[in-house]
């Protein structure tokens, strides 16, 4: 087979896997079709700008947990930051945490906060890995000469 | 010495005798000397006296006569030899010279008597020559005469004018005691006075005109002497005690248009003649000269000439007002048309505009209704409102479309798009409503039918759905059947279509639709009445139909503005019908479904290029999201993160703003943007951006004036779709 077609099956594999696995939703699909011609490496772009959000609002959470006195509503505006972000990229896994951790904010949990900061930076890490190696296939496909199919389900 | 007294004179008796033949003698030599010198005098004195040689002659006679008697004096006394011989000598000198001259003369006097012949042959040649100058001179006036009337009479239009001066012109140069024009009435049975030369009001009589005596004017186109006592001559009481002077009567041929054919010249075909008659003065025994009758008979012809141009200008210029009423007239009637038009183009965008609206919102309100939990008895009367108010904006729209149509100002949404789909979906409209009439519908598209097309997809819908209506309508049984195929070139060209020139191309191809159910039918004659707008042809079960009577007129436009035509056969009553349209479709170069793994770049059509957004959202990735959303629609996207960047970037030129309810304060942003634009159309619409879809948030978003609200998460098409409304309506639609 055709080397291309083999890393181009291989990315849609990656991909499938993705969506069933639930680290990514239907909202990722939207992002990629905003990416034409004219905006080539929109979902790149907006990716990183993810990663480097959410790393400094896990950063912000982390320190505002070791404070004394907890202001639960700077977690909560983070958390809902952190959220919105992840629901704008289609990481559904980190939003649903994120959920979570806002009940346990309203609740004035710490307990069920802090476990969900690890939960958030656990998801957090996975679905940067992931989306990384995507990444990764995609320039692949691109290098040997092939396209990026889409949409892909 | 003896007869020394012979020598004494003797002066006896003889003495007396011889003394008066002295004297004589004497005289006689006198005259003769002198009557050469006075010749001679007189002929110098004269230039041309030829014959000169001759005058010499004469002269030398003459002297010589002379010397003779003056010898002969000395003749009388005893005279010496030398006086005889003297004597003798001059004897015979002029016995030669006279008999030179009389031998002269014999020549010379028959050609001076010719010369007194040719002196009076002249004398009368020069008498002749007078009196022919004499009648020059009175021919060259009567012609400048001529000239002149004609002048007169051509100088003028007016037929008044004319006549008048002719009259008067006439009277003048041939000094007149009289002239006067007879016309003929408008029977054509009498001539009446219409024109004297002195008397000022004619007194209008009328004479027949079977006299033979105007008969026999009319039939020569001469001046003829007429009689002065017949009753066209008898104009007023003899006032001398002598003859009245001598009339003559000419006719004057009355011209018309018609008259002047191309090969055919007016005298053979005038008929009706007006009648001038001339008087001279009573007592003066002048007579009419010729010269003076042919001036008569060409001034007539003049005036017959001069009085049908003012006839043929007095036609004319009725002619011209005439026109000028009417363009007035027309003029008028075109502003008006042009009025009404513009005042119900007026009237039907105002309509358009104000009906549509409350329209809108009641269908929109009742079938989000619809959506709600009713009762069935409640549910019943929200789906006919709905029904109603659904065909309440068809029934808009389509007298909009109509009244656009009629003006010509329709154009077609030309588009690339899938036939067969269309033909499908309009089965599957129409399927629930055969099958409750339990009335089979059939679909059969052609093999060689293309898929995709270049047309108005919309509308090529809307005219296959009305059709297929109709047949649904008017069958209360039997079947349906849609047939669609390619139209070969031969079915083209139908003598049913009279008007139908179909022009075959390499990009086009006609589209042919039958359509034919087995229901009422029409009557052959009531088939022409269809497309007439808001007419029903009246049947008995007209009482079911629910249409407005515009959907036939409507399609028939569509049709043709398709470069189609469309036409209804009918049997006749009971016999079923047929309805047939045939429209010009572009070819597509699409061949087959769009390819899944194709760049959507077709479906991303700018839908609203160059549009200025506005986005505050706090959360960076989110931002970026939305605006890589609205430039995907083609908007011009600028981004702020914090409500006050928000307040100091926004203006006018922006139409929306699209917030981001996750920001703390989001709903002050709002706020302080009504604030800001006090004017309801200079404010941006707001559209809200949340992520809670209940009511509580919506109410609140109502409450602070948001034009709109989005869930989040929401896709290009949603995006798309609210921004559409938003745009169209500005009024508050929650797409949620």
């Amino acid at each position: 087979m055709d080397s291309v077609v083999l890393l181009q099956r291989q990315l849609v594999d990656y991909t499938a896997q993705l969506f069933n696995e639930g680290f990514l939703d239907d909202q990722f699909n939207q992002l990629q079709q905003l990416q034409d011609e004219s905006n080539p490496d929109f979902v790149v772009e907006v990716v990183t700008l993810f990663f480097e959000d959410s790393e400094r609002l896990l950063n912000e959470l982390a320190k505002a947990l070791e404070q004394q006195s907890i202001d639960y509503r700077k977690i909560d505006a983070h958390v809902h930051q952190l959220k919105g972000s992840s629901s704008s990229i289609g990481a559904q896994r980190v939003q649903k945490v994120c959920i979570a951790f806002r009940n346990y904010c309203e609740e004035r949990n710490i307990e069920g906060c802090q476990k969900c900061l690890q939960q958030v930076k656990n998801e957090y890490s996975l679905v940067k890995t992931k989306l990384e190696t995507l990444f990764k296939l995609e320039q692949q496909v691109l290098a040997a000469g092939g396209s990026i199919p889409w949409p892909m389900q | 010495m003896e007869s020394c007294n012979c020598i004494e004179p003797q002066w006896p008796a003889e003495e007396l005798l011889m003394k008066y033949q002295y004297i004589s003698d004497f005289f006689i030599a006198l005259a003769y000397f002198s009557i050469p010198l006075e010749l001679i005098y007189f002929v110098k004195k004269s230039a041309v006296f030829p014959y000169r040689w001759v005058l010499v002659q004469f002269g030398a006679f003459i002297v010589l006569c002379g010397a003779t008697h003056l010898i002969s004096l000395w003749t009388f006394s005893m005279h010496s030899r030398t006086v005889a011989v003297v004597m003798t000598t001059a004897k015979v000198l002029t016995a030669a010279v006279s008999c030179a001259t009389a031998l002269m003369l014999v020549h010379i006097i028959p050609d001076l008597l010719s010369v007194k012949t040719r002196e009076l042959f002249l004398k009368n040649k020069a008498a002749e020559l007078d009196r022919e100058m004499g009648l020059i001179r009175t021919q060259e006036e009567t012609g400048r005469h001529v000239r002149m009337l004609t002048h007169e009479i051509r100088s003028t239009l007016d037929r008044h004018t004319i006549l008048k001066t002719t009259l008067v012109e006439l009277g003048r140069t041939l000094a007149l005691e009289e002239c006067a024009l007879w016309m003929p009435t408008r029977t054509g049975l009498e001539l009446q006075l219409s024109y004297t030369l002195h008397q000022q009001n004619p007194v209008g009589y009328t004479v027949p005109i079977q006299l033979p005596v105007i008969n026999q004017v009319f039939s020569s186109n001469h001046a003829l002497k007429i009689s002065p006592n017949s009753p066209v001559a008898r104009l007023r009481p003899l006032s001398g005690k002598y003859m009245p002077g001598e009339v003559v009567a000419v006719r004057v041929p009355l011209l018309h248009l018609s008259n002047f054919q191309i090969n055919d010249w007016p005298e053979l075909s005038t008929r009706r003649y007006a009648l001038m008659v001339l008087m001279l003065p009573s007592d003066s025994a002048r007579q009419w000269h010729i010269h003076e009758l042919e001036l008569v008979e060409v001034v007539a012809d003049q005036v017959a000439v001069a009085l049908s141009h003012a006839a043929i200008l007095e036609e004319s210029m009725r002619a011209r007002d005439l026109l000028m009423e009417q363009n007035v007239a027309l003029d008028h009637a075109s502003r008006e048309a042009e009025t009404t038009i513009r005042a119900r183009n007026d009237f039907l965008a105002v309509m358009n505009h104000e009906m549509r609206t409350p329209m809108h919102a009641v269908i929109a309100l009742s079938s989000l209704l619809q959506e709600t939990e009713l009762t069935p008895e409640q549910r019943l009367m929200v789906e006919t409102i709905l029904k109603s108010s659904n065909l309440l904006a068809t029934l808009i729209n389509d007298v909009l479309d109509l009244s656009k149509l009629e003006d010509g100002s329709l154009r077609l949404d030309l588009g690339s798009f899938n036939l067969h789909t269309v033909f499908r979906e309009v089965l599957n409209l129409i399927k629930p409503i055969a099958s409750v009439k339990k009335l089979p519908v059939t679909l059969n598209l052609a093999q060689d039918l293309p898929i995709y097309a270049i047309g108005d997809e919309k509308r090529l819908m809307q005219t296959i759905l009305n059709i297929v209506g109709n047949a649904v309508k008017f069958s209360k049984e039997g079947s349906i059947s849609i047939t669609a195929a390619v139209a070969k070139s031969e079915s083209l060209r139908d003598s049913r279509a009279p008007g139908f020139f179909p022009v075959l191309s390499d990009n086009h191809f006609y589209l042919r639709v039958q359509v034919k159910d087995a229901g009422q039918g029409i009557n052959p004659q009531d088939i022409p009445k269809l497309f007439t707008k808001f007419v029903h042809t009246q049947t008995l079960a007209t009482r079911n139909s629910s249409g407005s009577g515009l959907g036939l007129a409507i399609c028939k436009r569509f049709v043709n503005l398709m470069g189609g035509h469309f036409w209804i056969e009918s049997e006749g009553l009971g016999k079923g019908c047929m309805a047939i349209f045939i429209v010009k479709l572009g070819i597509s170069e699409k061949t087959s479904e769009s390819n899944p793994f194709l760049p959507k770049a077709n479906h991303g059509q700018t839908a609203f290029p160059g549009l200025k957004v506005l986005v505050l959202d706090e959360n960076g990735v989110s931002r970026m999201v939305t605006k890589g959303l609205l430039v995907q629609l083609g908007c011009d996207v600028t981004t702020v993160s914090s409500r006050d960047e928000c307040l100091h970037v926004v203006s006018q030129d922006h139409k929306v703003v699209c917030i981001d309810l996750c920001m703390p304060d989001g709903f002050e942003a709002a706020a302080r943007l009504h604030e800001k634009f006090t004017k309801h159309h200079e404010r941006p619409l707001i559209v809200a951006l949340t992520g809670n879809t209940d009511k509580v948030t919506k109410e609140n978003c109502m409450r602070i004036g948001m034009d709109g609200v989005i869930s989040k998460p929401f896709s290009v098409d949603k995006m798309r779709s609210v921004l559409s409304d938003l745009l169209e309506h500005r009024v508050l639609f929650e797409a949620m």
